[in-house]
């Protein structure tokens, strides 16, 4: 019987540090990896507590000592405070997760997904209206494509 | 006996159940959409089937990262809309079909693939707003709902090609089933979109469009695409795309398109719909080798 598994690299063992290594080759991008939600556990399972309508009460009313019941660095902590996304994804935050918060201060996706883009509100809106960030010279950091 | 007649696939951005709550469709931005839907709405009236199997992914709602399912397919009696932060979509509950969605879990996991069971959860946009869009706003859902979770979140999520013969198999999981019951398959999420990091906005509306051609006619090649080409291509909330190969993979060996729409853009995401009908509903018999199909047959 022979191997019909019609995608070649399919069904069979994949080198997983070839596969891992690639994402680092994004521009502008982390991906959600283990290694990721290792990091950021805590900090995500904090953003998703504030799923809860008595748990986003007590965030409102002192957010500093909300924090301090999760086990999380100091440095993720300045993060939330902050409200820095790009440094929250850095620590092993996922945007999913961190989207309870920003839903919590009243953000849109479109308004907290801005805030990382260095780019100004109307002027995010308006790149999406005209079609959206163009893929060319997105693709790859080593290929510059 | 049960019969998959058709699948959909449908974008779930939050963005659209806004628009759908609150009644935003004559409003400029989204009238698009709205008049995009349209056909769809009227199609589905009238091909409306008893279940829908409605593959989509959770968003840090009813799954936190205490328990990751790769697969997970819902055996209750209903759900209920979750909060996602700004309370709960006021939507209908969502009726699940435990006879079936059992059925199919057992099925699926004699066939090898080994899925979580879930009897309790409350669902997100990901399932909600999928309804919407073909549904509108009815007081009841006007089918029954399985849910079939994909982890789409932490990777590595599921490969197309599992998630192409994960379909096949559904399909022949609800073949077996001996009630007589009309299924479509949905697929939900995408298209192009990245809602995190510098990059966040990205659209590919060619590599979208390349995607929805390839959903009809027999060719596999979609299953073949790997998770970085999706990624670098379609931002890194593209990847949802691989839940629409479960759809895809359910239908069979051959599809024709119904029903298509693209538009961009609702919030920052590429909207991407179609409505595919099978034209040779064949699937392998098993996921194992001698059944998958040969690479003379995907080129
Ligand atoms: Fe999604």
């Amino acid at each position: 019987m022979s191997d019909k598994n019609p995608c070649e690299n399919a069904g069979g063992p994949i080198d997983i540090h070839a596969y891992l290594g690639e994402f680092d080759d994004i521009p502008g991008t982390r991906v959600y990896t283990a290694q990721r939600a290792r990091q950021g556990y805590h900090l995500n399972q904090f953003a998703m507590s504030l799923m809860k309508a008595e748990n986003r009460e007590r965030w409102k009313a002192d957010e500093r000592a909300y924090l301090d019941e999760w086990p999380m660095t100091e440095e993720q902590k300045q993060g939330v405070l902050a409200r820095d996304y790009n440094r929250l994804l850095d620590l092993g935050g996922n945007i999913y997760f961190l989207a309870k918060v920003f839903s919590t201060d009243g953000l849109s996706f479109l308004q907290a997904v801005s805030t990382m883009t260095g780019m100004k509100l109307e002027d995010y809106q308006a790149m999406m209206i005209a079609g959206g960030r163009s893929p060319e010279g997105q693709r790859s950091i080593k290929e510059h494509r | 006996m049960a019969r998959i007649t058709h699948g959909i696939a449908c974008s779930h951005i939050p963005a659209l159940g806004v628009a759908s709550d609150f009644d935003k469709w004559e409003d400029p931005y989204w009238k698009p959409i709205q008049q995009g839907f349209a056909p769809t709405q009227k199609w589905e009236a009238e091909n409306l089937p008893d279940v829908v199997i409605l593959v989509y992914n959770d968003h840090a709602s009813a799954f936190d990262m205490k328990i990751i399912p790769t697969f997970a397919i819902g055996c209750g009696e209903s759900y209920k809309p979750a909060d996602e932060g700004w309370g709960p979509r006021e939507v209908p509950d969502v009726e699940g079909h435990p006879d079936l969605a059992w059925h199919i879990a057992q099925s699926l996991i004699l066939d090898e693939f080994d899925m979580t069971i879930i009897n309790e959860m409350d669902v997100d946009h990901g399932l909600t707003v999928p309804l919407s869009m073909v549904f509108g706003k009815p007081a009841k859902w006007p089918v029954k709902v399985i849910p079939l979770a994909v982890n789409v979140v932490t990777y590595p999520p599921p490969s197309g090609n599992r998630c192409w013969a994960l379909g096949e198999a559904i399909a022949r999981a609800v073949e077996s089933f001996p009630e007589d019951l009309n299924v479509q398959v949905w697929g939900t999420g995408g298209m192009s979109h990245q809602l995190q990091g510098p990059r966040a906005g990205l659209i590919n509306a060619e590599w979208d469009n390349m995607f929805l051609d390839k959903l009809s006619g027999d060719t596999q090649e979609l299953r073949c695409i790997p998770h970085i080409e999706y990624l670098r291509e379609t931002g890194s909330e593209g990847i949802e795309m691989v839940m629409w190969l479960i759809m895809r993979g359910a239908l069979g060996k051959e599809t024709r398109e119904l029903l298509r729409f693209y538009h961009v853009p609702a919030s920052n995401t590429a909207v991407g719909h179609i409505v595919l009908e099978p034209v040779n509903g064949d699937v392998p018999p098993s996921a194992t080798v001698e059944g998958a199909a040969t690479q003379e047959q995907i080129i």
